[in-house]
């Protein structure tokens, strides 16, 4: 499928993690390394893939998006804005005194936003129940989740997992941001989630793993879903936390900490310089 | 669309066979339970949940605060088994903390009937109104309270016995005891009034402002919690509007749990909160006010 407004996500992404960094400074909060790390897998999907209009966010053919890890919302809005859902001037209030753009993504008075999320492991669940009410109606329009790795600790994901496998909702696609890093130290020594693939193929999804900054191969796989009729698609993205900021890669740290003075200004330059 | 958590053996079979694609069960998984009913409801669809006691209410109250409030969306979430109704199961299976909780939600209507043609008129009204729900039921009922003409209306108390002793006011199958110990008491010469408060969300002022003034007091039962439930709808009322009624009595568990179990008969009465108690409590009432 093609939409008539695509962006390159090339440049979508560089806009994506520019605005975000400048968003977390501002508001003085963040969660910057979670929202970088799945700034490719925003730009691929708001700049080729999602069957949206800016103008009427509410047309009811949409495909539906989802930011199930809510705290890395500056990422939705930014990317929203990019699209023309708003104007970028709004994102510079994010997380300040009387603004609309809370840390944790909300729909009040954002268009674009379909769910607030915040609190782990609702998003997909809800996703769930639009693929239901989706696939009752005939309807043709996609469901897109994306998901963080440590999220997937909540059994309410995997009340979820079972739910859309039983009832075949091949419009439900969940993108696992799988940068392997939570909030307080490595998946791997939090609650380890492999074979993770595995597992979510043993519930009864079609699996595709990929490198989550590989914008051509994201594009690719986004292409064809669903990997199998009559089954949910997963996509597990492996990815950098922090990507695209050298001193943030792969650190617990930049899970929280928030850029600014020399700092900000180094990641700027580093992500100005970027293709 | 109806889901269900996996229960309502038997209740549900009609509704299945005439409206099996209006019919979902999402199996043993309350917050999917709540979360894909508000997934349908972003989507157009009326979504009623349906599960027993604590279930469909406390164990996914997140998903009801966040997906389903938050959004405003068309959920409207049914409890069978409210208070007592699973007595002898225990603990877990009594709910007596769900109206409070479920009224601290915003946008969660919440209505609690006290008899069969309430339970219907509540989900009609219900179904029609736009948001959020909470229909609390239980396994008794007050008898057939309405008259022939009556209109439900959300919100509004439904007098069911006049008289100027002392008010009553109750919700849910546990009128049946207000009216019994009314009975009582008229047999002594003290009229009382009773009052099914159905709505929890907000007090019906006009009913309580009159009950203040014109009968001997107000007493609120309950078979719930008293922080928070059906006394303290009352009392934040009274005190907010300036309105005193002489006497005013909350009859309800206080900041406990049941730990024995029974019959719901025998946990009301045990718990304070059956005809006797009432009876008490009005006797009690009218001679501390006494001059």
């Amino acid at each position: 499928m093609t939409r008539p407004n695509e962006q390159d996500p090339g440049t979508l992404a560089r806009n994506i993690r520019l605005h975000a960094l400048r968003m977390t400074s501002l508001g003085g909060t963040s969660h910057i390394g979670s929202i970088f790390s799945m700034a490719d897998i925003l730009a691929v999907l708001f700049g080729k893939v999602l069957q949206i209009d800016p103008a009427l966010p509410k047309w009811p053919n949409r495909d539906r998006f989802v930011l199930s890890k809510g705290h890395a919302g500056a990422g939705v809005y930014a990317a929203l804005a990019e699209c023309g859902f708003f104007d970028r001037q709004i994102l510079d209030t994010h997380c300040q005194d009387g603004s609309i753009l809370s840390g944790h993504v909300s729909h009040k008075g954002v268009p674009g936003v379909e769910l607030s999320t915040g609190s782990l492991g609702h998003g997909l669940p809800v996703c769930a129940g639009m693929a239901y009410a989706g696939k009752i109606a005939g309807k043709k329009h996609r469901i897109f989740c994306v998901l963080s790795d440590g999220e997937c600790d909540e059994g309410s994901i995997w009340e979820a997992m079972i739910f859309a496998a039983h009832h075949k909702l091949d419009n439900l696609v969940a993108v696992v941001d799988y940068n392997k890093i939570q909030s307080l130290a490595a998946v791997s020594e939090t609650l380890g989630l492999e074979p993770f693939g595995d597992k979510w193929r043993s519930f009864g999804w079609s699996v595709r793993e990929v490198d989550g900054h590989d914008l051509a191969a994201l594009e690719m796989d986004f292409s064809q879903i669903p990997f199998e009729s009559a089954r949910p698609s997963c996509i597990i993205a492996h990815t950098t936390k922090g990507k695209g900021v050298s001193f943030m890669e792969n650190s617990v740290l930049w899970h929280y900490r928030t850029a600014r003075g020399e700092e900000y200004d180094a990641a700027k330059r580093e992500l100005d310089a970027l293709p | 669309m109806l889901l269900t958590g996996d229960l309502g053996f038997k209740v549900l079979d009609d509704y299945r066979r005439l409206r099996s694609r209006q019919f979902l069960n999402v199996g043993v998984a309350e917050q999917n339970l709540a979360a894909i009913a508000t997934g349908l409801a972003l989507e157009g669809h009326i979504a009623f949940t349906y599960s027993i006691g604590n279930f469909p209410t406390l164990r996914c109250l997140e998903q009801l605060r966040n997906d389903a409030c938050y959004h405003g969306a068309n959920v409207k979430v049914v409890a069978v088994g409210g208070g007592f109704s699973y007595g002898p199961l225990g603990f877990s299976h009594h709910a007596t903390e769900d109206l409070a909780i479920m009224r601290a939600l915003p946008g969660m209507t919440v209505v609690a009937p006290s008899d069969l043609w309430e339970t219907e008129e509540a989900t009609k009204v219900l179904a029609a109104t736009e948001g959020c729900a909470y229909l609390r039921l239980d396994k008794s009922d007050a008898g057939r309270t309405n008259h022939a003409g009556e209109q439900f209306v959300l919100g509004k108390a439904r007098l069911l016995r006049d008289g100027d002793a002392m008010t009553l006011i109750g919700c849910g199958g546990i009128v049946a005891e207000l009216l019994a110990a009314a009975d009582e008491l008229a047999g002594e010469g003290l009229a009382c009034r009773v009052l099914s408060h159905h709505t929890l969300t907000t007090a019906d002022g006009e009913a309580i402002a009159a009950a203040a003034l014109e009968t001997g007091g107000v007493v609120t039962v309950e078979e719930h919690s008293v922080n928070g439930g059906l006394g303290g709808v009352i009392a934040e009322f009274c005190l907010e509007n300036g309105v005193r009624p002489r006497v005013f009595r909350r009859l309800g568990l206080r900041n406990e749990f049941a730990t024995v179990v029974g019959s719901q008969d025998y946990l009301r009465n045990r718990y304070g909160m059956g005809r006797q108690a009432i009876v008490n409590a009005v006797r009690d009432g009218i001679v501390r006010r006494a001059p």
